[in-house]
């Protein structure tokens, strides 16, 4: 690690530990690798940003990590146990995950309670009802909206069943993909004030992927920014407010974030 | 700065169903010049609606309703379907979010963009493919030639937008309505779009309509703002006044914005005011 | 943006339309209200399931609603025209009343239209889901297996079955769900395909389901409407495929009153005795209507994209 403050964070134990991660899509000659050689440990508690474009392989960390992607070779372990390409059904109450578009992300023929609820019956919980209950009031969506469908509600609040869901397991990390990318800017704040809040009271661990540089600078500590496949620098958040990157790549993301500059 | 190009004054967009109306854009009055203006507002805000009325092609069951859209000092609402067809394209160009269904998926790139070309300046075969190769350079679109000859499935959304974008420029239209151009680009790309946009303002006296989201982008880049909520337009100002604006629904955007070099533990959330949606609409003429 | 005020003051409707429901019930309650209401809403469907909802109390209320015994030959009254001695439609030239057949021809019918749309969809609707989310060879053999089936036109299919089953109600119904089902095990892999890749079933996954639970509780709910839709559009033809095999003598048996062997047996007075061939024809043709007019109207109804506004 470069910078010298992270001495503190090395106290705590390392929570989410990707070493040599390489992804792959396709076969045969089609055979691409997505994701190049990427090494990225997360303390526990700590909130990790993962910074690139479209494309830049950032998204399929995550879901190599998650289990969604099986195609990976190099070594991923989780609060320091290896984890196998098999998923445990512990695993899930390990790691959940919170998808781009709420739009797409929530079944449009369940209620809200059957979305809730479901996960809560695969791994044999009691109380379910009042697991229910309580996560929507968690997410400031209140017992009304237990049984109303996906298609009536907007998307903030579709959001926020989606940031329901991946809690009722009551996981340790979170993987946050885009998050707030589909959602305009006033619920954008909304969402993430609600991450921030929930991080603090349940000390969750945060992966979050994203393309804007302001909401990372905004919710992580530490941030790696990727490109085509490849991590090209990682600093901390200090660094970044500083506007003193290392990567060319870098200040360029960050002096096209700043708005429009006219040709020089 | 220069006459008006675009007077739009009381213009309505209605949607009838069944049970109610619905009115995406609700009686707004703006003019645009030779100039670059930027339209933000959230989804619902009627801004992508107000671009497609003028140029009339908001699909039924919509309806649009206006005392006055005069282009260039011609009434757009007199113009017969034929006639509007060649104001499309010709003389106002419309970009759009979504390459996808912009683009004709059984033509070769290249003929489209030449095709649009060739409509509106009679040239021949050859230069209009010239012509077309150097705009695709022109939108950093690398080995042209070979794009030239692909079909839309086969060149990635980025880049499919890019060649919306060269499309819409090639008959140097008079005025661009952009509606979110360039929120699907990578950044060195977004900024290469943004010049070429620039220079058609700076040296053709292009006008432009810049619909978009991003607050940020539309105060460095335009030159005047105009802000809609709830289909009316809450607040217009110069867009490097933007910082300044007085409406407090354009202020809790502002605040509601993360920046990078101002941390903040909590992002303050925008409370929405029922009577920003009953206040008249504010006038924004040049 | 605005406060819903509109639940509990308006009493059993407002109950119904409720935006924020109490209980998985009144959940349900309400999602068949607004079905019924954009069903209602849409006229020819309406139409449509009118049609079939007669055709249902039609066939429960048989023993009132025909005016002589269904199977009773009377050689006094053969071939008397519609409207006289009694017979609505006439009878025919065993001397059976017509109006009484085809009243209890109705149940048959019933009965084969139930029975293929309980089986044919259902086992097109596995195979489809499973072959389109497991993929691989599972999709390979389950879709050229389907395949096989549809390459035979679907009457010479149901012939063959039946001459090899022998004759009878039972085994055509058996013919007719045999080959119907690889249409629905199409839509249903085509829509599987776009399903298995999308959020909520990541997101599923992620929880830890099973496939089953996926297959089952997730991906067939999410192909219901287009087959629901299809099935509908289906029965008309259904019905006709179960006549035909009746016309040709495959179908029920006389003297059972199956529409189809109905148009059979009159086929050799239709020169002088029209109404027999007629009738029943009309029967087929009012039912079939009704089951597109309501199949039309379901796509509609049903279409997700158009549920989202």
């Amino acid at each position: 690690m470069p910078s010298s403050n992270n001495t503190m964070l090395k106290q705590e134990p390392i929570a989410l530990d990707i070493q040599h991660l390489n992804v792959y899509f396709g076969e045969g000659h089609e055979k691409f690798r997505a994701v190049k050689d990427v090494s990225i440990s997360v303390a526990a508690g700590g909130s990790y940003g993962l910074v690139g474009e479209s494309g830049s392989g950032k998204s399929t960390v995550l879901r190599a990590v998650s289990g969604l992607v099986p195609s990976w070779d190099g070594t991923v372990a989780v609060n320091g146990e290896p984890i196998s390409k098999k998923r445990e059904m512990s695993y899930c109450r390990t790691i959940q995950m919170v998808f781009q578009d709420p739009y797409a992300s929530l079944h449009p023929r369940h209620s809200i309670d059957r979305t809730l609820s479901e996960p809560l019956r695969l791994h044999k919980f009691d109380n379910i009802d009042d697991r229910v209950n309580q996560a929507l009031v968690d997410v400031g969506l209140g017992r009304s909206f237990r049984f109303r469908y996906p298609h009536q509600l907007s998307g903030g609040q579709r959001q926020r069943v989606a940031i329901a869901r991946a809690l009722m397991l009551e996981p340790d990390i979170l993987l946050l993909d885009e998050p707030t990318s589909a959602l305009d800017v006033s619920v954008q704040a909304e969402i993430l004030n609600l991450l921030s809040d929930i991080r603090k009271t349940r000390q969750l661990t945060y992966i979050l992927v994203t393309h804007d540089l302001a909401v990372v600078a905004h919710m992580c500590d530490e941030i790696a920014v990727m490109s085509h496949g490849e991590i090209v620098e990682v600093m901390d958040v200090e660094t970044m407010r500083d506007s003193k990157p290392q990567h060319e790549y870098t200040r360029e993301l960050l002096e096209a974030s700043e708005g429009y500059q006219p040709e020089a | 700065m220069s006459k008006a190009l675009l007077e739009v004054e009381d213009l309505w967009v209605r949607f009838a169903s069944k049970k109610r109306v619905v009115e995406a854009v609700r009686g707004i009055s703006f003019s645009v010049g030779r100039e670059r203006v930027g339209i933000v507002g959230e989804s619902g805000s009627g801004k992508s609606m107000t671009g497609r009325s003028i140029l009339r092609l908001i699909r039924h069951p919509g309806q649009v309703e206006a005392k006055k859209i005069h282009f260039d000092g011609q009434d757009l609402q007199a113009l017969s379907e034929k006639e509007m067809r060649d104001v499309r394209g010709h003389k106002i160009s419309l970009v759009m979010q979504d390459p996808k269904f912009s683009l004709n998926p059984v033509m070769k790139v290249g003929d489209q963009i030449s095709e649009a070309y060739r409509v509106h300046t009679n040239a021949s075969k050859t230069e209009a493919k010239e012509r077309s190769i150097e705009m695709l350079n022109a939108v950093q679109i690398r080995n042209p030639e070979r794009v030239y000859d692909s079909y839309p499935h086969e060149v990635s959304g980025g880049m499919g937008q890019r060649i919306m974008i060269a499309m819409m420029l090639i008959p140097e239209p008079d005025l661009l309505i952009a509606d979110e151009p360039t929120s699907a680009l990578d950044v060195t790309v977004q900024r290469r779009v943004l010049q070429i946009m620039d220079k058609l303002v700076q040296e053709r006296g292009m006008g432009l309509i810049f619909i978009s989201h991003d607050l940020n982008l539309v105060a460095s880049f335009c030159d005047r703002v105009i802000i809609m909520y709830g289909g009316r337009i809450v607040e217009t100002c110069r867009a490097d006044e933007l910082q300044n604006a007085k409406h407090p629904y354009t202020r809790g955007l502002l605040n509601a914005l993360p920046d990078i070099h101002k941390p903040k533990d909590q992002l303050s959330v925008l409370e929405r005011d029922p009577k920003w949606i009953e206040d008249p609409s504010v006038d924004a003429f040049l | 943006m605005s406060i819903d005020t509109t639940s509990h003051d308006q009493g059993f409707k407002g109950w119904l339309t409720s935006e924020s429901p109490e209980s998985r019930f009144h959940a349900q309650m309400v999602q068949l209200y607004a079905g019924w209401q954009s069903l209602v809403a849409n006229r020819l469907a309406f139409l449509g399931f009118m049609i079939i909802v007669l055709l249902v109390l039609v066939a429960i209320f048989a023993p009132l609603l025909a005016t002589h015994d269904p199977s009773i030959q009377n050689l006094k009254t053969t071939l008397l025209p519609p409207f006289t001695g009694g017979h609505i439609l006439g009878t025919d030239d065993s001397g059976r009343d017509i109006w009484s057949r085809i009243i209890y021809g109705s149940r048959i019918t019933l009965f084969i239209v139930a029975l293929v749309a309980f089986t044919a969809p259902v086992f097109g609707l596995l195979v489809g889901t499973v072959s389109g989310y497991l993929g691989g060879w599972v999709d390979t053999v389950l879709m050229r297996i389907t395949d096989i089936f549809l390459a035979f036109p679907r009457l010479v299919l149901a012939l063959a079955f039946v001459s090899a089953l022998g004759a009878g109600i039972e085994n055509a119904i058996l013919a007719i769900s045999l080959t119907a089902w690889p249409p629905y095990a199409r839509i249903a892999r085509a829509e599987t395909l776009t399903i298995r890749n999308s959020d909520y079933i990541a997101a599923i996954q992620l929880q830890g389901a099973g496939r089953l639970r996926i297959i089952l509780g997730h991906i067939w709910p999410m192909c219901m409407s287009s087959l629901i839709v299809r099935v509908t559009l289906d029965m008309a033809g259904i019905i006709l495929t179960a006549a035909g095999l009746g016309f040709l003598g495959l179908g029920a048996q006389p003297p059972s009153p199956e529409w189809g062997a109905m148009i059979s047996s009159g086929r050799q007075f239709i020169h002088d005795h029209w109404w027999i061939a007629t009738m029943p024809g009309l029967a087929i043709f009012i039912v079939s209507l009704g089951f597109n007019l309501l199949g039309d109207g379901l796509r509609d109804i049903l279409d997700p994209k158009k549920a989202q506004s």
